[in-house]
């Protein structure tokens, strides 16, 4: 990514500043979208060995490395970092790097907020992080902030509230810039209904952040001021209620979870056709699917809470709401079969880890179903089937996505290719590692295994082992994908410009590595 | 082109600023929602609705309350009778109180009058569960929580529910049980 930066300081504009001025003033959208995925690779390794930690307390029951306390805390900054720190942050340096090659723009709109947006990241990773040193340790609630306990913490509690803040208002910067982008910048020719499915998913994803982030930061302020200045919206002894703090919480994260899902059905629409050599099947229908979902994903928030208590009515309506979510999702699923039907396929490693996204988010998203009915719901309300279910659709789900579009697009970016061998040791041990810590977990929860604690009844103990045995797999194999980059970014074998036989697309026009800046002239799309 | 992006920027600000403000909107908004669906006004929340409610008939319930000679109580109902659907939950409340300068146990034994509704009298919560203890002088309200099945008889329209109180302390009785021990 640096040689793409390098070759091209002779381009003519202006003096680029060097060293680490080079990269905390930059305002191109290939830099920024770099910065973002290793800040998103950086945390995937801190939260990682969170998982690590977690899992190796587990291995036996009874308390054996950590105080229980510790151990909320892990659990808590795992799920806190992941979703803030890895996923959403590797989605954005997607959308930096791909969306202006894709739709032919030379940067994005407001290039200026792109790298505020990105620099506010780090300042609230430092924020989450350090409060682990703090007295009483990092922030021990769950990340779904649920009072009284959030409202009960020490100063962490409070960090940790700026902090969302702060990544709130980084992830609407970055949306805003999105939206604007696509809308205003495509090269002339390329209608919305010729958009690639990535810049469709993102351009929706982005709404989405931009309607339900601020409801987030509204929470989070109204649990500050409840610590701090004496309100009491969610403080039951002065006449407010912790539920609605629940229900405000999940108008914002049921559609988050789309945010951290759509994009992936992006780069997996992307992927799929390009290794099969045909054209995304039913290109339309994804568009109105994905729509469809963002708009269904308003609708269902109240299914995170069935244990909670409300009318019989009101489960009815978000149970049915949220198994309406699995017909356009089934849409997505059916087009990417019928893409891979009769196509001349091969077996790429960006290839592998699309096809094991379809196979593996399925069985989360069926999962989901489980969890839909509430009478089933209400058994299974915080034990281990929950942890299985949204592991498969984050895990196999969004980061195998993530990394099958880092195997598809890194030979763009770095002009060279990856080392095929262990882009496929890497897909092999990820997929069964995965399998082995995560499938055990469905046993765990139908038998009646609760999250988030720290020890356990006997009878869990074998399956827990065997999760524990596989995390570590898991975990272990993704230095390899690190090893993988870093030589990939040094040499290789060229990459040549179309890089894969069967893509399509503007950003396989342009030169690899993609120059510093690209599409100064808009190309015209028939 | 720029005029188009600021457009946009203009927009989108004050989309995510209107949707801050929304967060705070839904608060009212989840009171008037509880208020008029009535939904998180504890009582009715944490009580099961009865779906099992046979509103075509009414049924009198009349309550009865004795003491037996052995035991110095003072007991009565609060109330004589009511009329009750059948599968109605329905609580009413019982006062004894005990006149004697000492502690007493005592027992209650519930009859029915006809001795076969007894069987559709299905009872939660009653103080004939236990043995009350009083203290001397103590005057106390006990309730009874009771569903009458909705599958009685339908031939049965009036139904007594009837209480003797005992002294559990065998050397204080001065009659024996009634001879027939009523179930329930």
């Amino acid at each position: 990514m640096s040689d793409a930066a390098h070759a091209h300081d002779d381009h003519g504009h202006h003096a680029h500043p060097t060293g680490i001025m080079r990269w905390l003033t930059t305002t191109n959208h290939k830099d920024i979208g770099s910065l973002y995925l290793w800040f998103s690779l950086i945390m995937l390794f801190t939260a990682g060995s969170m998982a690590l930690l977690i899992r190796s307390e587990l291995f036996e029951p009874g308390m054996q490395l950590m105080h229980p306390d510790f151990f909320n805390q892990l659990t808590t900054m795992h799920g806190l970092i992941m979703i803030f720190g890895v996923i959403m942050p590797a989605f954005t340096g997607f959308a930096n790097w791909q969306v202006p090659l894709m739709i032919g723009a030379p940067d994005m709109a407001f290039p200026r907020m792109n790298n505020w947006s990105f620099w506010l990241l780090p300042v609230a990773g430092i924020m989450l992080l350090g409060s682990f040193w703090l007295p009483g340790g990092a922030v021990a609630g769950g990340w779904t902030m649920y009072p009284p306990l959030f409202i009960q913490g020490g100063v962490s509690y409070d960090l940790t509230i700026l902090a969302v803040h702060i990544m709130g208002l980084s992830s609407i910067m970055g949306s805003i810039n999105i939206i604007t982008t696509i809308l205003n910048m495509r090269a002339p020719g390329l209608t919305l209904m010729k958009m690639p499915m990535f810049v469709w998913t993102w351009l929706i994803t982005a709404y989405l952040l931009i309607a339900t982030m601020p409801v987030l930061a509204g929470a989070v302020t109204m649990l500050l001021t409840d610590r701090n200045f004496g309100t009491h919206f969610f403080n039951a002894a002065g006449g407010g209620d912790p539920v609605m703090f629940q229900h405000i919480f999940w108008f914002f994260g049921h559609p988050e979870v789309y945010i951290l899902i759509l994009p992936a059905f992006g780069i997996v629409s992307q992927i799929i056709p390009t290794f099969s050599r045909k054209p995304l099947f039913g290109y339309a229908s994804m568009v109105y699917a994905t729509a469809s979902i963002a708009i269904l994903s308003f609708t269902v928030w109240a299914h995170h809470m069935f244990a909670v208590g409300m009318p019989v009515a009101a489960q009815l309506f978000f149970m049915f709401s949220t198994m309406l979510i699995a017909v356009p999702t089934g849409v997505k699923v059916f087009n990417w079969v019928a893409t891979m039907w009769k196509g001349s396929l091969t077996f790429e490693t960006p290839m592998l880890f699309a096809i094991a996204f379809v196979c593996l988010f399925t069985i989360g998203g069926f999962s989901g179903l489980v969890l839909a009915m509430a009478p089933v719901d209400i058994q299974l309300q915080d034990t281990y089937y929950v942890v299985a279910h949204f592991h498969y659709v984050l895990v196999s789900g969004a980061l195998f996505s993530i990394f099958a579009g880092i195997y598809y697009w890194l030979p763009k970016w770095t002009g060279h290719m990856y080392n095929e061998t262990l882009g496929k040791t890497h897909f092999w041990l990820s997929v069964i590692g995965m399998n082995i810590v995560f499938f055990p977990m469905h046993f765990l929860g139908l038998a009646g295994m609760p999250r988030r604690i720290p020890d356990y009844a006997l009878q869990f103990t074998e399956f827990n082992q065997i999760a524990t045995v596989g995390a570590f797999i898991f975990g272990f194999s993704q230095l390899i994908f690190l090893v993988l980059v870093l030589k990939t970014i040094k040499g290789g074998a060229k990459a040549s410009d179309q890089v894969w036989e069967g893509a399509q697309g503007l950003e396989w026009t342009v030169p690899s590595p993609a120059p510093y800046h690209t599409f100064e002239t808009a190309p015209v799309v028939k | 082109m720029i005029a188009g992006k600021t457009n946009t920027l203009t927009k989108l600000i004050v989309v995510a600023l209107g949707m801050f403000g929304f967060g705070f909107a839904l608060v009212p908004f989840y009171y008037k929602i509880c208020e008029v669906t009535g939904i998180n006004s504890g009582d009715e929340q944490s009580l099961v609705k009865n779906t099992q409610v046979d509103t075509s008939r009414w049924v009198t319930i009349e309550f009865d309350a004795n003491t037996n000679e052995g035991l110095p109580w003072q007991f009565r109902t609060t109330q004589h009778s009511i009329k009750v659907h059948p599968g109605q939950l329905v609580q009413v409340e019982y006062e004894a109180a005990n006149n004697s300068d000492h502690a007493i146990v005592g027992q209650a034994v519930p009859s029915y009058g006809p001795a076969r509704a007894g069987a559709f009298f299905k009872k939660i919560e009653c103080f004939c569960f236990t043995p009350q203890k009083l203290a001397a002088g103590e005057r106390r309200q006990m309730p009874v929580l009771f569903v009458l099945d909705p599958s009685m008889d339908k031939d049965l329209h009036t139904v007594t529910l009837s209480y003797t109180f005992f002294n559990t302390n065998p050397k204080a009785q001065t009659a024996t049980l009634p001879e027939k021990v009523p179930h329930g």
